[in-house]
C-alpha cells in the first residue's frame, strides 16, 4: 500500500515490519503486515475486534515471534525488554482498596524490572514528579489507584511507560471505556508528549475519528492484513474493500468517518466496544437519525 | 490494677509454653503480613485459602505417619501452590474443578484423621490451631522458613509489585512474570502452612488477609502498608495469646479458650474499625 510522503528513507526507519504473519492456536491472526514508521510519527492503528491489533503490538514488543516475516526496531530484531519500546497495555480494573498510590504505579516505570527493594532518593522522586506533571497527573498522584477514574489511571500508565524513556510508545486501546471528553484529552496529551519528547507513537483504537486531527498516518488492520498511509490515501472504498476482501463503503457523516459493510459499521463507529461484535452492528438509518 | 497486670504478665512470661507461643506467633504474623500485602494486591485470597485446605490433608497425613504436622502442611501447601501456579490465570477460571479438588483433599484428610487413633485432639489442633502445644524445635524451624520467605520477598519485591499491578507492562520490560508468580506462590504456601500451626488450616487466611486488608484502609503506600500489616498482625497474635492464656480462669473453666478465636475476633474488629475510620480524604477518591 502507499506509504505516501514517508516512503523515502528506509534507513531512518524506527520500526519496520516486512510480510509479518503469525498463527496462534492454528488460527491466522496476522497474514501479511508490512509497514515502516519514521521517527516522530503519530500512527493510529485502526481495526475492528479480532483484527490483530493487540497481537501486532505484542509482536513489536518481542513478546510473540512471528511465524514468518521480519520485525525490526532500530534496524535490529525486536526483543523483549527493549527499553526503547514503551508499552501502555489495555487498562485493567483496580479494586478501590488496592494498597498502591498512583505515584507508586508510575515509579515502577523507572526500575520495576530490577530485583530488590527500591531505596527512596530525591533524584527518584523528582523523576516521578516530572513524569506525573508531563501527563497532568500530579494533583492525584497520592490517591489510591483504585479510586481514580479511567482517564486518570490511563495517564498514570502513560507516565509509567515514559519513565523508561522510550523512543516508541505503543498504546493499546487507551480510549476504550472513556467518555468522549476524556478520550479527546488523552489523545491531545499523547500527541503533545510525542512532540515534546520526540517519541514516536502507535496508538491502537477501533475508532479513528478522535485521532484524525493528530495522527500523521493511519495503519489500518483487517483480516490480518495492513494498509498504511494518510487517512485520504487509506480510508477509501477501493483500498479497504481490498483489505477486507468484500465491498466496503466509506461514509462521511457530520465530519465523522464511518466504514460500513452492508449494515455493519466496521470502523469509526460510535461504540467503545470492549465486549462484543454486536456493538458493531448498528443500523445505518439509526446512525443518521441520531445525528452522528 | 497495674500491680495485678504486672504480676499476671510476669507469671505469663515465666511460662515456657507461652513464650514459645509468642515466638511462633510473632514469626507467623510478620511473614503472613508481608506475603498478605501481595495476596491482597493480586486478589488471591481465595487461592490462599485453597492452598491451606489442601495443606490440611498433608498435615493429617504427616500426623498419621507419626511426623510433625508442619512437614505435611508445608509439602502439600507448596504442591498445591505449584499446581495453581502452573494453571496460571486458568486456576481462577476453573472454579468448579478447583472446588472439586479441594473437597476431595478435605475428604482425604478426614479419612487420615479417622484412621489416626494416636492423637485424639489432632483434628481440632489441625483445623483450629493449638499454639501452646507447638514443639519449641518446630518454632525454630518456623523461624528459619520465615526468614527464607522474607529474604525471597526482599529479592522479588520490585518485579513482584510490577507484575502484580501491570502484568503486561512488566512482561514487556523483560520481567519473568511466570517465574516470579511461582516463587511468590511457594512463599505464600510456606507462610500459610506456618500460620496453620498457630491458628489452624481453617483460619490461617485470617492472618494472611486480615492485617494487610486492615492496613490497606489506612495507607496506600506499599512500604508503610506492609510494615503496618506486620504491626497489626503481631499485635493480634500477642493480644490473642494473652487473652487465651488468661481464659484458663474463664468459664466454663478447666481449659483455655482457643487462641484462634481471639485472633480472628481481633482481625475482624480491627478490619471493621479501619474500614469505618479510614481517613476522610480517601473516601473522596
Amino acid at each position: 500500500m502507499s506509504d505516501g510522503v514517508y516512503q523515502s528513507d528506509p534507513a531512518r526507519s524506527l520500526l519496520r515490519l516486512d510480510q509479518v504473519a503469525l498463527q496462534l492456536g492454528g488460527h491466522s491472526v496476522l497474514r501479511d503486515v508490512s509497514f515502516t514508521v519514521q521517527p516522530g510519527e503519530f500512527i493510529g492503528v485502526i481495526g475492528t475486534n479480532g483484527a490483530g491489533k493487540t497481537t501486532l503490538l505484542r509482536v513489536i514488543l518481542g513478546l510473540l515471534r512471528p511465524t514468518s516475516g521480519t520485525v525490526q526496531v532500530f534496524g535490529r530484531s525486536s526483543h523483549r525488554g527493549n527499553p526503547a519500546v514503551g508499552y501502555v497495555p489495555q487498562k485493567q480494573q483496580f479494586d478501590p482498596e488496592t494498597p498502591l498510590r498512583g505515584r507508586d504505579l508510575v515509579a515502577l516505570g523507572i526500575d520495576g524490572h530490577r530485583w530488590g527493594i527500591p531505596w527512596p532518593s530525591s533524584a527518584r522522586r523528582s523523576r516521578v514528579d516530572a513524569a506525573l506533571r508531563a501527563v497532568d497527573a500530579y494533583a492525584y498522584a497520592n490517591a489510591p489507584i483504585g479510586r481514580l477514574s479511567g482517564g486518570e489511571q490511563q495517564r498514570l500508565l502513560i507516565a509509567q511507560a515514559l519513565l523508561a524513556t522510550p523512543r516508541i510508545l505503543l498504546l493499546d486501546e487507551p480510549l476504550a471505556n472513556l467518555d468522549l471528553r476524556s478520550a479527546s484529552e488523552v489523545v491531545k496529551l499523547v500527541a503533545r508528549i510525542g512532540r515534546e519528547q520526540q517519541v514516536t507513537v502507535l496508538l491502537v483504537a477501533h475508532d479513528m475519528n478522535p485521532l484524525i486531527s493528530v495522527m500523521d498516518r493511519v495503519l489500518y488492520l483487517a483480516q490480518g492484513r495492513s494498509a498504511i498511509g494518510t487517512v485520504e490515501d487509506v480510508v477509501r472504498p477501493e483500498v479497504l474493500s481490498a483489505l477486507y476482501g468484500y465491498p466496503v463503503e466509506v461514509l462521511r457523516v457530520h465530519g465523522r468517518i464511518l466504514v460500513v459493510a452492508g449494515t455493519e459499521v466496521l470502523g469509526g463507529g460510535l461504540e467503545q466496544d470492549q465486549h462484543a461484535h454486536d456493538h458493531h452492528v448498528v443500523q445505518r438509518s439509526g446512525l443518521t437519525r441520531s445525528g452522528i | 490494677m497495674s500491680d495485678w497486670l504486672q504480676q499476671n504478665l510476669f507469671a505469663m512470661l515465666q511460662n515456657d509454653a507461652v513464650v514459645n507461643a509468642l515466638q511462633a506467633g510473632t514469626v507467623v504474623a510478620v511473614v503472613t503480613a508481608v506475603l498478605g500485602y501481595f495476596v491482597v494486591l493480586r486478589g488471591l485470597s481465595f487461592i490462599g485459602h485453597a492452598v491451606t485446605d489442601i495443606g490440611f490433608t498433608g498435615g493429617a497425613g504427616a500426623s498419621l505417619l507419626g511426623l510433625q504436622a508442619l512437614w505435611g502442611l508445608l509439602a502439600l501447601c507448596i504442591a498445591a501452590a505449584l499446581g495453581i501456579g502452573t494453571l496460571g490465570d486458568r486456576a481462577r477460571e476453573r472454579d468448579v474443578a478447583t472446588g472439586v479438588v479441594l473437597a476431595f483433599a478435605l475428604g482425604l484428610g478426614a479419612l487420615f484423621l479417622y484412621v489416626n487413633t494416636r492423637f485424639v485432639s489432632q483434628p481440632f489442633t489441625l483445623l483450629f490451631g493449638s499454639i501452646f502445644a507447638v514443639d519449641p524445635a518446630i518454632t525454630q524451624v518456623m523461624l528459619v522458613i520465615g526468614a527464607l520467605c522474607l529474604g525471597m520477598m526482599a529479592v522479588l519485591y520490585r518485579p513482584l509489585l510490577f507484575s502484580s499491578v501491570s502484568p503486561e507492562s512488566a512482561e514487556a520490560r523483560g520481567v519473568p512474570v511466570r517465574i516470579i508468580s511461582m516463587l511468590f506462590l511457594v512463599c505464600m504456601a510456606a507462610a500459610v502452612a506456618e500460620a496453620a500451626q498457630v491458628v489452624g488450616v481453617l483460619l490461617s487466611t485470617a492472618l494472611l488477609i486480615g492485617p494487610p486488608a486492615t492496613a490497606a484502609f489506612l495507607t496506600a503506600r506499599p512500604g508503610p502498608a506492609i510494615a503496618l500489616a506486620a504491626v497489626i498482625g503481631v499485635g493480634e497474635a500477642w493480644v490473642g495469646i494473652t487473652l487465651a492464656y488468661d481464659s484458663y480462669t474463664w468459664p466454663p473453666g478447666g481449659k483455655g479458650w482457643p487462641v484462634s478465636f481471639f485472633i480472628t475476633v481481633l482481625a475482624l474488629a480491627l478490619y471493621l474499625l479501619a474500614r469505618l475510620g479510614q481517613p476522610a480524604y480517601r473516601r473522596r477518591f
